[in-house]
This record gives C-alpha cells, sequence and structure tokens, in this order.
C-alpha cells in the first residue's frame, strides 16, 4: 500500500519538539556543557575537557572522596529503604479488608502521609524527634534510652529511614491493594478446594498477580530514596558530621554553596546515569523473573 | 466416591432472615446418584451457581443439609469436601509449571513425592497433556487450561465429584466438541459423579444423562433429555428446552377436549378436574403441529414468517392473539398466508399454573 506524503504533519509534531527541547534537552545540554568547563564567576568559562570527570571518579581527590562517600551512603539507604518499605507495604495491603466501609477508611488513612509536602514532613520529624520539646526525643529520653539525632550517627539515620517509612510505606500498600484487588475470586476458590496454606496461596498466587505493581513500586521507591533530598535536610542538614550527606544534599552544597558549576555538572551527569543504569536493572531482573525459560522442545 | 443427598437446601445472600420470595436459592430436596453426569441448566441468575457453590463449600448454607453417603457434611470447609471444582475462567498458578500445577493439591495435602509423580503422570496423559508438563502454565491456550484446572481436581485420589461452572465459556466453538467429548469419556473412564453447570441447553443435553433445570431459585424439573423434551413438568422448561421453544397458549380445557381461539382441539388424555382459579394453558412442542392448507375442521393461523434451519423449517403463524411456531412438512408449499394447524393430540400437554396437569387415560 501505498503510504500518503503529507508534511503538514511535521506541524503537528512541531509543538511536542519544541516543549521536550526547551524542558529536557536544552537544559540537560547546558549541563553537559558546565561539565567540560570551569567558572570564575563574571561569566567567564575556560575549557576543562573531561578533567572533572577524571576528578570525581578518582576517590582520592576530595572531589571523588565526597562524591564516593554520599554515594555509598545513599545506597545502602535505598537498601535499607526498599528492605522495609516493600515488605511492609505487602504486609499492610494483605491485612487490609476486603470490602466494606472499613476499605475506604483505611485507604484515607493511607493516602494521608502522601499528601504532605515533603519539608512539612521533615520539620514535624525534626521537631518530633527533638529531646527537649519532641514527644518522642523527650519520650525516649525519659524512658532512658539516650537518643539524639542531632549529635549521634545512628540516631540521625533511623530517625531519617523511620521518618521516609513513615511517609511512603503508604504508596507500596496502595500499588499492593491494587494489584491484590485484581485477582479474581474464583483463584482463592480454587485454592482453597486444592488445598492451599496461607503461606501457598500468597507464593502461588497472590505474589506473582503482584508483579507488576511490585516493579512500578520498587522502581519508584529506589528512584525517590536515591533521589532523597528535602526531608534529611530539614531534619538533620545532612549531620552529625556528613553521615547523613546523601548525593543531592552533596551536589547542592557544590552547585550553590561552592558555586563550583563544572563540578556539579559532572556529578550530576554521573548520578543522573547510575539512576537509569540500577533501573534497568532492577527492570530487566524482575520483568523475567516471571517468564518463561527457555525451553528444549520445539513451541507448540 | 459419593451419592450427593440435598435436604431442604436453601441460600440466601441478604441474611437468613431474609423473606422466602427473595432466596437465591430456593429450599431443594434432590439425590445425586454415584457416578452421574449431571447438567444444571438455567438462564443466568436462577441460582444454578449458587447450588454448585453450596455443593463444594465454598458458600455455606442459610438452611438445610448436605449429606454425603449419608454423612452430614454441612459445617465441613471446602478443603475438608472430597470435591473439585472447574471455574468459568480457567484458574492455573502462574509462576508454575503444568506439572507443578497438577501437583499442587497433592503437594498441599503432603502426598510422598513419587505417588505424586506418578498420579500427575497418569492424569496428564488421560488429559493429553504429557508433552507439556515442564512448560510455564501461562503460555497455554485457554482449553489447555482449562484442562489443568480439571487435571488439579483428576489428580486427587480422594475426589468423589467434579463441579464445572460453565467450563466453556473461554473456549473458542469447534475446541469446545472436543473438550466436551473429553469430558463424556473421562466420566466412563472414572466413575466420578460431575456435575455441569451451563446455561446452553445444547452443552446440557449432549453431556449429562440427568438434566436438572432451574428457574428463579427453584429446580423444576430433572430427569434425561428425553423426559425433558417429551413431558416438560414446567411450561419453563417447555419454552427453555428445545429450539424454538414450546408453544403455550391460554385455553378452556374440558375432559378430552381443549379450546382455543374458539376451536376445539382433541387431547389424549382426560383432564377432568383441574384446580378451580388457575391459569390453564396447553403445551406443544413445534415439531407436534403441522402447518396444513386452510380447512374446516383445522384451527386457522396466519403464517408471518418461514425460519428454514436447512434439515426443518418452522412456520411463525398467528392464532387470535397468540404466536406459534409450527413445523412446516417436507414439501410442502404455503399458497398464501392463511392456513390451518394440526396437532398431535399425544404430545399436548396441559398446565394449570405452569405446572404439568397429568390427565387420566
Amino acid at each position: 500500500m501505498d503510504k500518503t506524503v503529507n508534511q503538514k504533519a511535521w506541524f503537528l509534531v512541531l509543538p511536542v519538539f519544541l516543549v521536550v527541547a526547551f524542558s529536557a534537552v536544552l537544559p540537560l545540554m547546558t549541563v553537559v556543557n558546565y561539565s567540560m568547563q570551569d567558572t570564575f564567576g563574571n561569566n567567564q568559562f575556560f575549557w576543562n575537557g573531561v578533567g572533572w570527570f577524571k576528578e570525581l571518579l578518582d576517590p582520592t581527590t576530595d572531589l571523588g572522596e565526597r562524591f564516593f562517600a554520599s554515594l555509598w551512603r545513599n545506597l545502602i539507604f535505598s537498601a535499607i529503604i526498599l528492605a522495609i518499605e516493600i515488605p511492609l507495604g505487602i504486609v499492610v495491603a494483605l491485612s487490609m479488608p476486603r470490602e466494606g466501609w472499613t476499605v475506604a477508611v483505611c485507604l484515607v488513612i493511607l493516602a494521608l502521609p502522601l499528601l504532605i509536602p515533603f519539608n512539612v514532613v521533615g520539620t514535624i520529624w525534626q521537631i518530633f524527634g527533638r529531646p527537649d520539646i519532641g514527644l518522642l526525643g523527650y519520650t525516649l529520653n525519659s524512658l532512658g534510652i539516650p537518643y539524639n539525632y542531632v549529635s549521634n550517627e545512628l540516631d540521625a539515620w533511623a530517625t531519617v529511614i523511620v521518618m521516609d517509612v513513615w511517609h511512603w510505606t503508604s504508596l507500596v500498600a496502595l500499588l499492593c491493594y491494587a494489584g491484590l484487588k485484581s485477582i479474581p475470586d474464583a483463584y482463592y476458590q480454587a485454592a482453597q478446594i486444592d488445598g492451599a496454606s496461607r503461606w501457598a496461596v500468597f507464593r502461588a498466587i497472590q505474589l506473582p498477580k503482584m508483579n507488576r505493581v511490585l516493579l512500578i513500586a520498587v522502581l519508584l521507591r529506589f528512584m525517590d530514596s536515591f533521589m532523597i533530598y528535602t526531608e534529611p535536610f530539614v531534619v538533620t542538614g545532612g549531620g552529625p558530621g556528613n553521615s547523613t550527606t546523601f548525593i543531592s544534599i552533596e551536589l547542592v552544597k557544590i552547585a550553590l554553596g561552592q558555586f563550583d558549576l563544572g563540578k556539579a555538572a559532572a556529578l550530576s551527569l554521573v548520578y543522573n546515569l547510575i539512576i537509569l543504569i540500577v533501573c534497568w536493572v532492577f527492570y530487566t531482573v524482575m520483568t523475567n523473573a516471571g517468564a518463561e525459560r527457555p525451553q528444549k522442545e520445539g513451541a507448540v | 466416591m459419593a451419592r450427593i443427598d440435598l435436604v431442604d437446601l436453601a441460600h440466601s445472600y441478604s441474611g437468613d432472615n431474609a423473606p422466602p420470595e427473595s432466596f437465591a436459592l430456593k429450599p431443594v430436596t434432590m439425590t445425586w446418584r454415584q457416578g452421574g453426569a449431571y447438567a444444571l441448566l438455567g438462564p443466568s441468575g436462577c441460582g444454578k451457581t449458587t447450588l454448585l457453590n453450596l455443593i463444594s463449600g465454598i458458600v455455606t448454607p442459610s438452611r438445610g443439609k448436605i449429606l454425603f453417603d449419608g454423612k452430614d457434611i454441612t459445617p465441613l470447609s471446602t478443603q475438608k469436601r472430597n470435591i473439585a471444582q472447574v471455574f468459568q475462567f480457567p484458574v492455573i498458578y502462574d509462576t508454575m509449571t503444568v506439572g507443578e500445577n497438577l501437583a499442587f493439591p497433592l503437594k498441599n495435602r503432603g502426598v510422598p513425592k513419587a505417588e505424586i509423580s506418578a498420579r500427575v503422570k497418569r492424569i496428564a496423559e488421560l488429559l493429553d497433556l504429557a508433552p507439556y508438563l515442564n512448560r510455564k502454565a501461562t503460555r497455554l491456550t485457554a482449553d489447555a487450561k482449562q484442562k489443568i484446572s480439571l487435571g488439579r481436581g483428576l489428580v486427587r485420589s480422594d475426589v468423589a465429584a467434579i463441579l464445572f461452572d460453565e467450563p466453556l465459556t473461554v473456549i473458542d466453538p469447534e475446541l469446545k466438541w472436543q473438550l466436551r467429548s473429553k469430558l463424556k469419556a473421562l466420566h466412563r473412564e472414572l466413575d466420578l459423579t460431575m456435575i455441569y453447570v451451563t446455561h446452553d441447553q445444547t452443552e446440557a443435553l449432549t453431556f449429562a444423562d440427568t438434566v436438572v433445570v432451574m428457574h428463579d431459585g427453584r429446580v423444576v424439573q430433572s430427569g434425561t433429555p428425553a423426559e425433558l423434551f417429551d413431558k416438560p413438568a414446567h411450561t419453563f422448561v417447555g419454552y427453555f428446552i428445545g429450539s424454538p421453544g414450546m408453544n403455550i397458549v391460554p385455553a378452556h380445557v374440558d375432559g378430552r377436549e381443549a379450546r382455543i381461539d374458539g376451536h376445539t382441539i382433541g387431547l389424549h388424555r382426560n383432564y377432568g378436574v383441574l384446580p378451580a382459579g388457575a391459569k390453564i394453558e396447553i403445551g406443544v412442542r413445534p415439531e407436534f403441529v403441522d402447518v396444513a392448507p386452510p380447512a374446516s375442521g383445522l384451527l386457522a393461523a396466519t403464517i408471518e414468517r418461514i425460519d428454514d434451519l436447512g434439515r426443518i423449517r418452522f412456520a411463525r403463524v398467528r392464532v387470535g392473539d397468540s404466536k406459534f411456531a409450527a413445523r412446516v412438512p417436507p414439501g410442502f408449499s404455503v399458497p398464501d398466508n392463511m392456513a390451518g394447524l394440526v396437532f398431535d393430540p399425544a404430545h399436548v400437554h396441559v398446565y394449570a399454573d405452569s405446572r404439568l396437569v397429568e390427565g387420566v387415560a
């Protein structure tokens, strides 16, 4: 069949092209441009090639040391977040009622933390954890448990992690709940007839049927926790010392604190690349987990 | 192996104290013979799936008892009853292979490994699934998936009855025949009680040796396909089974005569005493009414159209206010729209308030 040639179609694509160019391509190219240069203010730029990238990836330099330290912190943080929020979200979703007016109540309560602005969440926990006036901090200390997120690294980490769990487990739970709701009753009835235990029902029906939503949950929670900025910045300011300085906090310090645009741009690009790679790995692993193993015999 | 008895069994989804007319299943007492092939036939919402779920234990009855071989199993859970069920949409466990799917019910019951693999192998051969045992079940066609669902029931040696809830809904028409004959073959081979729910009369009549017709929560008739065809116990059965359904028209019945539209038809039996005040109708299948040229001794009718079903032709006619379907004899051509109807008196039945009245010979 002959294709209709109509050059007017380009005009229809043009608005999208312009929006994407101005919102994504141009800013990204600006960052690429900065990452290759050095500036001392006054809009004067000097060519530096891949110098910043070399420095960034060399742990012996100051920039490299700061980058790798915050990268490890961030990876550990994301790993802990995923290890807590995914199983907890599944458990919450499984224990939610399936019908009746309690469903609406549960959904509203679960949605509440998701509706609170990030820096408000930070402020809530910052005050909540203060040993002098905060409910949590004061109570813990009165019970004889020394707790101070300003001076103790472990306490700071615990606070940031518990805050994130409080803030985001709902998202995982809501996604899983949606996945569970889509399972037809016949599956549960068949499992009952097959004599399946509660655990077998979970393994054979619920988990496989939640596969898709869990992938989305893992990707979202990884990306968000890996890019976390506002909440720890408000609560701990990256301290004590550098113990809760995640990559994004480091990035802001370099870009806006020191105004090292070149270093910050190089860091941004590498940061972006890491997120893309990790997401790609998660996606590939999780979509292949349910796929058919290669078969030796021919297709049917 | 079990005979299943239902004793005054009834169910309401809106609580046990709901008014009796609102029950999804009105009280029913009946027996399902060990090794029988039954079909539960009725339109959507007639309570047939409810009855099935009561037997399998998915739903607990509001009233009455279910007995397996005389033992009351009403309070037992689904797992503890020796029942398997195949659902409308195939249920398979996505992450497992075909073999693992078949082994699942045995594994859950702690059967030794060697016995599991022997049973699975035998059932897979029975169902022609042997070549696919190591494949993931998700990728198979709908009919293969439905066979797996059935196989999970058959694999258990303790199963006494297999319940089917419209199992061929999602199967392609040409495969429906294959799967249905497979079911019949399995039934002959395995001596299992099979109860098959459907709203498709062809499926019911070809599968079952006893068809149970349900209407509005009640069992209206239970019998062989021939009985349902020849002597419907209820006007609903007459109308629902057969294509086209039975002609049912109001009539005055007196002794051995019925009067329709001022015309008298002879009856085979004597209907002396009919219930007073009841709505009296006569029912006759289109197969037993012939169209003939108009004549003074025949019931006059106006032909509205002729349906050619290939092997047989049916005329849609009008008598006064009632519509009739009647057979057009081979070689008969209708001169104009006027015709006379010839009844076969042996097949004219009398109904009082929709229920069959047995006449005296």
